[in-house]
């Protein structure tokens, strides 16, 4: 029983671990690029952690907690190296697939 | 059972790797290839975290937990590189 749960887990974190890459090989543009790792291969990985979390309170005495702080850092630090990436590629003005909006100067200089 | 699921993920694993290692390489911009190195180490715990199920060894967690800090002051320490030219001011 605990077998098929930590080869659901396991399996699915793999999956979702090489969705992320696979997308950041695919996509076409550095923001879309951005959402593979960030997302998906953020949740494979806790997926992986969860797994060995529960592998190893049943395999060893007592609950194991390491993996819980391994997951808690990287759930706190994904969003935050994502966004200083986002920054980083706004900064250098790297083009994007989405139309470039409206700028305001043309809004204000209607009829007046 | 989860041998096979082991074996399986190490596979999966280790072929985005290659797709990591390929957007390295190729990665038209320094973002992208910060980007790359930033998956590569959150890859890298992946596959230390499925080593120490596949050993049954729970030390693999402390150098998971070391890759996690380390991995992620490097990324904020290139992004810093690129939006203000310096790393500490």
């Amino acid at each position: 029983m605990i077998d098929i749960l930590l080869s659901v887990l396991i399996l699915t974190g793999a999956a979702l671990t090489f969705i992320g890459s696979l997308g950041l090989a695919r996509l076409r543009d550095f923001y879309s690029r951005l959402h593979g790792p960030t997302k998906a291969t953020t949740l494979g990985v806790g997926c992986l952690l969860i797994a060995s979390a529960v592998y190893f309170s049943v395999h060893d005495e007592g609950v194991s907690l390491h993996e819980v702080l391994v997951t808690l850092f990287l759930f706190i630090t994904a969003p935050v190296s994502a966004h200083l990436l986002g920054k980083a590629a706004l900064h250098l003005k790297l083009e994007s697939l989405a139309p470039v909006p409206a700028q305001d100067d043309d809004v204000s200089s209607g009829p007046a | 059972m989860l041998n096979t699921a082991l074996l399986i993920a190490f596979a999966l694993v280790s072929l985005a790797f290659l797709l990591n290692f390929w957007r390295l390489l190729k990665g038209p911009d320094a973002p992208d290839r910060i980007l790359s190195l930033d998956t590569l180490y959150v890859n890298t715990i992946a596959l230390v975290v499925l080593l120490g199920i596949h050993r049954g060894n729970a030390v693999y967690f402390e150098a998971a937990l070391l890759i996690a800090m380390m991995g992620f002051v490097g990324t904020v320490a290139l992004c810093k590189y690129l939006l203000r030219g310096d790393i500490i001011e």
